[in-house]
């Protein structure tokens, strides 16, 4: 009964963002205001509705509620409850639900919070967003329903994935899917803006706080799946160039380019079509990245069951949505024509030059992801193109990025001289030069990765610093403190950035590893550490069997944790994982793996010294937390009431 | 049945599959065994998804990892090992696929994108900052009226 409501609640959102849809963008066109104010009530209506049914959807889960072939596939009655809540969207109906429901929460938030906005653009903007949820609910309705009944309902089900029962894999998807869905409120504005026909400040300033906040989300989701990946995967590696990762990475490189290229729309009124591409290609990659895991066209170790009809379907919506907008942008374009002047050096300059590293890396990225397809298609090649290409092809972009990051987020608008932007980075190069030096010295012999990645990353934090100091000027600490919110977002997330830099730097060149057979009882040395295998257990844990090992890790004599690597089998799918275990340090990790039994009695034992692995993401978090800063700067808040008073002397067109 | 015959076969992987890179495996050489690592993260499984064969559980890759330390111990150089592999598998096997014919197009697409992007940007920034010159200009009257609000103050 309670699937029946959230599958009608479900057929209900999706005729009332059909409402949505059309009558607020015929009021906006008509200047009827009854039209137009009815988008709110809608979007509300819209998001409520969803909510009802994914919460129908979230109880058959929570009581295994086996009679929905959904909760069959995708649950089991052992499994613990956390996981049976996550499996609602551990798989590919309830994830698709989920996306409709975040995107429904942004439509809800611009109709509450919106109160600020022109009539019209939010009018046109809640269409907008309502369109691409009638888009999605009809592909979950009618290719990917989560709530069919099964005839003969089954004792138990099948489980989730075991790769999927994890805290860190738990929270992945929400956090990616609040990013991949809030660039649609900037893909919406962007297309409202072109159907209004201008872009002005007070756009971008509307504009930037959600791609602030999608990106922020974006960057924690990315985050966490890499951080999974780490210590999931058995042998700590961070990030493989996968094509689902690059799915989601390719819109985050967007997303930061387009967070640039608003501050100059904003500030100096240029650069307005170029953001307005970016807004719509932002949302295009998301979009891609949906087709590219559901569709099966790029097998992936983290794809859903793919089936072409699926594929078809968000094709379809990829090509309405981008291709519309595009077609609009390209009759619109040449309206939306720059006001600002400035300088090849100045602030602008700089945030140009950002915005086409950031967007042809995303390129070099999406390249490399469709070559293997285009190959397929073009020369019936089977080819691959994996991690290998994407370190050389990419890393050079980065590294240039690196490189004037700290200049650029100092030169000051409109005009400037290079030498004199550099004066306060002064310091800055001193400590980046001292920092490779040391660097150099404690690796030598080894790769230059470490040098490069050290000299970047300090490069970056002591610019950030920098660029407090040099803001404060000599007034002394009372000002640091009293500096806009918006000065600290900025410095903590290219800082953040830094850190990154650093610990990827460090952990390829400097990380060691051993594999052997070690009987219980044996010790042995890596870099340094003392390990010692000291028990190897069955153990039954709730829905899985386990195979446990202590290990204790010690240094000069001194016992520093004992720690409890795990080998599992999920009997319900029949699948094995590992647990690696992970003395986890602020400069280096201690991450152990216990292997097979051998046949003369030992096991096969890996242990990994990874130094830096986790300044890789305590710097996103630090990116994240810069994203946050920034949302809270008052400037949004001020600047959305100052924005209401113009409105009066506007008048309509 | 299905699952049955899913869980059967899978039991039947289960006993060889084992984790990457097996003890047995290291070669006594500390220079062999990293180059083999170096070589292996090149790469792909041709069974698996996504996975080079230094990190794949798939008993080919197994096979795989040996053959290469195999050939290295006779003492071929790196490129030599990659083209033995890829002559048994094709190129699928090859993360990095090689800069020749059609595959030129993926390696300079990023170079020639950059330049691209570079140039237009370029004619932009000097468009905008040309703009500066024309508006820097003011008529008599307005000079007049700017050096009247300047004196106001």
């Amino acid at each position: 009964m309670i699937a029946e409501i959230g599958h009608f609640a479900l057929i209900l959102a999706f005729a009332v963002s059909i409402y949505q849809t059309v009558v607020p963008m015929v009021g906006a066109s008509r200047d009827w205001q009854g039209w137009m104010t009815s988008a709110n009530p809608a979007a509300l209506a819209q998001f409520l509705l969803c909510g009802l049914s994914f919460a129908a959807l979230t109880v058959a889960f929570v009581t295994s509620d086996f009679s929905l072939k959904l909760v069959y596939e995708n649950s089991h009655t052992a499994k613990p409850m956390i996981y049976k809540i996550s499996g609602v969207w551990g798989n590919h109906e309830g994830s698709m639900l989920l996306w409709v429901l975040i995107l429904a929460l942004f439509g809800a938030a611009a109709a509450v919070f919106g109160d600020n906005l022109p009539p019209r653009l939010r009018a046109r903007v809640l269409s907008v967003q309502a369109a691409i949820g009638a888009a999605f609910y009809a592909f979950i309705i009618f290719t990917s329903n989560p709530f069919l009944r099964l005839g003969n309902p089954p004792f138990d089900g099948r489980d989730l994935n075991p790769l999927l029962q994890d805290p860190g894999l738990a929270f992945h998807p929400p956090f990616l899917y609040l990013g991949y869905v809030g660039l649609s409120m900037a893909f919406s504005f962007a297309v409202a803006a072109l159907i209004e026909g201008r872009v002005d400040a007070a756009w971008a300033r509307w504009v930037r706080p959600w791609t602030l906040a999608a990106w922020m989300f974006l960057t924690v989701g990315i985050a966490l799946g890499s951080w999974w990946a780490y210590y999931e995967l058995g042998w700590g590696g961070f990030w493989f160039w996968d094509p689902v990762e690059n799915a989601s990475f390719m819109p985050w490189l967007l997303a930061a380019a387009l967070l640039h290229s608003a501050i100059v729309v904003e500030k100096r009124e240029a650069l307005k079509s170029w953001t307005i591409l970016l807004a719509i290609m932002a949302f295009g990659f998301s979009l891609i990245g949906t087709f590219i895991v559901r569709s099966g066209v790029i097998t992936s170790v983290h794809s859903f069951a793919s089936d072409p009809e699926r594929g078809l379907f968000i094709l379809a919506i990829l090509l309405a949505f981008v291709g519309g907008a595009l077609t609009l942008y390209a009759a619109r374009a040449s309206e939306m024509t720059a006001k600002g002047v400035f300088a090849p050096v100045s602030r602008e300059g700089a945030l140009v030059l950002n915005n086409v590293l950031l967007a042809v890396s995303a390129f070099v990225v999406f390249i490399g992801t469709m070559w293997p397809l285009f190959a397929e298609m073009m020369w019936d090649r089977k080819l691959s193109v994996g991690a290998p290409f994407f370190n050389k092809a990419f890393t050079p972009f980065m590294i240039a990025l690196a490189l004037v990051l700290p200049i650029g987020s100092l030169v000051p608008w409109k005009r400037a001289k290079f030498l004199r932007a550099l004066r306060p980075l002064r310091a800055a190069l001193i400590f980046t030069v001292a920092t490779m030096l040391l660097v150099f010295a404690v690796s030598t012999g080894r790769s230059a990765i470490a040098v490069i990645g050290a000299g970047l990353g300090a490069w970056l934090v002591a610019g950030a610093v920098a660029e407090l100091w040099h803001r404060t000027g000599s007034s002394g600490l009372s000002r640091l403190f009293r500096l806009p919110r918006a000065d600290w977002g900025k410095a903590v997330a290219h800082a953040g950035l830094g850190v990154t830099f650093i610990g990827v730097g460090l952990l390829t060149a400097w990380q060691s590893e051993d594999i052997r057979v070690a009987h219980i009882g044996d010790s042995f040395e890596v870099s340094g550490y003392t390990i010692t295998l000291q028990s190897v257990d069955e153990v039954r844990g709730p829905n899985y069997y386990s195979t446990m090992a202590a290990m204790k890790i010690s240094r000069d004599g001194r016992e520093i944790a004992v720690l409890n690597p795990e080998k599992r089998v999920y009997p319900v799918q029949a699948m094995p994982t590992t647990e690696a275990a992970i003395d986890g340090g602020f400069l280096r990790d201690v991450y152990v793996v216990i292997g097979d039994a051998q046949p003369d009695g030992g096991w096969a034992v890996r242990t990994y010294i990874k130094p830096f692995a986790n300044w890789i993401w305590l710097g996103s978090i630090l990116m994240a937390l810069g994203g946050l800063i920034s949302l809270s700067d008052r400037r949004y808040r001020v600047a959305a009431g100052a924005r209401q008073k113009k409105i009066a002397t506007v008048p309509a067109q | 049945m299905r699952q049955l015959i899913a869980t059967f076969a899978l039991l039947l992987i289960l006993p060889i599959s084992a984790l990457a890179v097996q003890p047995d495996e290291v070669l006594d050489d500390p220079t062999l065994e990293a180059r083999a690592r170096t070589i292996s993260q090149k790469l792909r499984c041709p069974v698996c998804q996504g996975e080079n064969i230094d990190e794949s559980n798939a008993s080919i890759s197994r096979d795989l990892r040996l053959y290469v330390r195999e050939r290295l111990v006779a003492g071929d150089d790196n490129e030599q090992v990659v083209d033995a592999v890829v002559d048994r598998f094709g190129e699928f096997v090859l993360f990095e696929p090689r800069a020749r014919g059609g595959n030129l197009v993926l390696w300079l697409a990023g170079p020639v994108m950059a330049i691209l992007a570079l140039l237009v940007a370029w004619r932009f920034i000097r468009a905008r900052s040309r703009a500066t010159q024309n508006t820097a200009h003011l008529s008599k009257d307005e000079q007049a009226r700017l050096d009247e609000i300047m004196r106001e103050d």
